[in-house]
């Protein structure tokens, strides 16, 4: 059901269990015991770096169908992408199964918006069960939107590094112990950030408009929920978002974390201002996040998925970077 | 609503001291082993043209067989300009390009990419030489 | 003396091109092609001929000299064949640089695996 300006308000949608398969470096993370499967190599058992993202992908899902006990027939639809392009990876991952897919793509906010396409057709009785898959890999995305793997140019501390990661969730109308009970659907926001190099704060500005417009929306204020967590703000955005919002009057400094911020040990790890990516947001939701609010160690968590709709054909021609943000609401009963 | 005061105030400063250091030292490294290799040649007889070739191609064998390792990247990552202003960036590019494109085959993928990064680098110094070489050629007896 | 001179030269323009790197918010890539530009140039007004003089490797392995071989072989040729030697003898010099860098990295890719 449709509420205040952008959001929807979901009856009945629940998350039923979730599988997450990442690389080495997220193995080695401080949240490596939240993943299902743990590839200690960036091949993971593939031939090149585009299969072993569609081999991420492929474990989850095969893991979440064992897990919740279901048949091809009994899953209505995958919704889900990927930062590659033509959300290649997700489409040559699916079609081994036998289930309708509905590509979705908003770089690092890809999770979200799947979520919030899955809920409303849950919502609607559209749908029963229904896979999210949302995935990135640091060597696809290096490829595509930056430089060789083995290239030996510099990259600036503001930049963020592209997690290899598969998230996968079952959304389904039976009920469970996590509700999907709410979403905000970001809009496009152009902060005229040039700096590919700056992801943070070419997102910051989106994820503080889905946040305040999430909160008008539904009528709540900021300590509703015990976690307001981003995609992948970084320790450049993070900061930005928060005194963003602080001139509007909101104050996330208490409850809000970052994705990127919380796979990877930073002192530890050269992953440069945190991590990024359609897995980032995914692999932490659907592997730490759901553990969290399983031990009932948090019951309210507001996910705010940010994408940098960046293009590196518009950044040639000199084009700034738009951002968005999708906002999906979870809960605890 | 002015975002851009507030991600001004955010943005990260280039560490310009300690970036400018890494690169300075590191590319006088890069000469200094390049002189070595320059006065060994010399010393084994080679002509002073051929050595300053052969010092060249040595180079760029070493930053083409780090990079084959998997190891130039990460130098890369901490020499900065210091390895990206040699020869050794100019040899990397290719190397790393022609190994990322592998998996696309030895047309499609190597042979059509290898001067994906250092095309640019070939084109201008082309079009700048010709030019200047014309201009000197003309107005300054060559 | 040479390899003093070597260091500091090298090091110097390496130098400068991180500082324009981290003040302008330049890539690696923008520098290496200004800068092949600067070494031809420098070879235009024969500046560059000396600085080998003084530093030896350290003026030959920075992306500068690039330019000047290109400029120093096109102006080597027109010597002989006229203005049609600009175009003849460009990649004279640096025929050698160019060649081993493809020979080398083909090489390396069918042997080698990328390692991310």
């Amino acid at each position: 059901m449709k509420i205040g300006n952008n959001s929807l308000k979901f009856n009945g949608v629940y998350i039923k269990d979730s599988s997450t398969a990442v690389g080495p470096l997220e193995s080695a993370g401080p949240l490596k015991d939240y993943f299902d499967y743990r590839f200690p190599d960036l091949y993971c058992n593939a031939d090149s770096w585009e299969k072993a993202e569609i081999n991420l992908v492929k474990t989850c899902i095969d893991d979440l169908i064992k897990k919740t006990n279901l048949s091809d027939t009994e899953i209505d639809f995958i919704v889900g992408g990927d930062l590659n392009n033509q959300d290649a990876v997700t489409n040559y991952a699916v079609r081994d199964y036998n289930i309708p897919l509905l590509g979705v793509y908003s770089a690092c906010a890809t999770s979200a918006e799947a979520m919030i396409v899955a809920s409303s057709l849950v919502d609607s009785a559209n749908a029963k069960n229904i896979i999210v898959t949302s995935s990135s890999h640091n060597a696809t995305a290096e490829r595509q939107y930056r430089n060789p793997t083995e290239y030996g140019g510099a990259r600036p501390d503001s930049a963020t590094f592209t997690v290899t990661g598969a998230g996968t969730c079952l959304i389904t109308n039976q009920k469970s112990d996590i509700k999907i009970e709410s979403a905000t659907i970001g809009r496009v926001l152009d902060a005229k950030q040039k700096d590919a190099n700056d992801m943070g704060s070419a997102m910051a500005p989106a994820a503080s408009q889905t946040i305040k417009v999430h909160l008008e929306d539904l009528g709540r204020s900021a300590e509703y929920y015990d976690l307001i967590l981003t995609g992948d703000l970084s320790s450049v955005g993070k900061p930005i978002l928060i005194d963003i919002l602080k001139e509007q009057e909101i104050d996330i400094e208490h409850n809000h974390n970052d994705c990127g911020l919380l796979i990877y040990d930073r002192k530890k790890q050269n992953v440069f201002a945190g991590g990024s990516g359609a897995g980032c947001s995914s692999a932490v939701t659907f592997g730490y996040i759901m553990s969290m609010l399983r031990e009932n160690k948090l019951k309210k968590v507001l996910l705010v998925a940010t994408g940098a709709l960046m293009n590196p054909i518009m950044i040639f021609q000199k084009e700034s970077i738009p951002a968005i943000a999708h906002a999906v609401s979870l809960e605890k009963i | 609503m002015n975002y851009e005061e507030i991600i001004k105030k955010h943005q990260l400063k280039p560490k310009y001291f300690a970036n400018g250091l890494k690169s300075f030292v590191c590319g006088g490294m890069v000469a200094i082993v390049g002189q070595l290799l320059l006065e060994l040649y010399i010393k084994l007889g080679i002509g002073e043209d051929e050595a300053g070739s052969l010092m060249i191609t040595t180079v760029i064998l070493v930053a083409s067989l780090l990079t084959a390792f998997g190891v130039y990247d990460k130098l890369g990552q901490f020499a900065k300009a210091g390895l990206a202003v040699p020869v050794t960036g100019f040899a990397n590019s290719m190397t790393a390009s022609a190994l990322e494109y592998k998996k696309e085959g030895m047309l499609l993928g190597i042979a059509n990419n290898l001067f994906k990064l250092a095309g640019a680098v070939i084109v201008y110094g082309v079009v700048s030489a010709y030019i200047l070489g014309i201009i000197r050629y003309l107005f300054m007896g060559g | 003396m040479i390899y003093f001179n070597a260091f500091i030269v090298c090091g110097t323009i390496c130098l400068i091109g991180q500082l324009l790197i981290d003040r302008f918010k330049l890539t690696p890539l923008h520098i290496t092609s200004s800068f092949v530009v600067a070494g031809a140039v420098l070879d235009m007004f024969d500046i560059y001929d000396k600085l080998i003089e003084y530093a030896g490797a350290g003026a030959m392995l920075p992306i500068t000299s690039f330019g000047h071989s290109l400029l120093h072989g096109a102006l080597e040729e027109a010597e002989n064949s006229g203005i049609l030697g600009i175009g003849m003898g460009m990649f004279d010099l640096t025929a050698s640089g160019i060649t081993s860098a493809i020979i080398f990295s083909f090489i390396i890719a069918l042997v080698f695996k990328a390692k991310g």
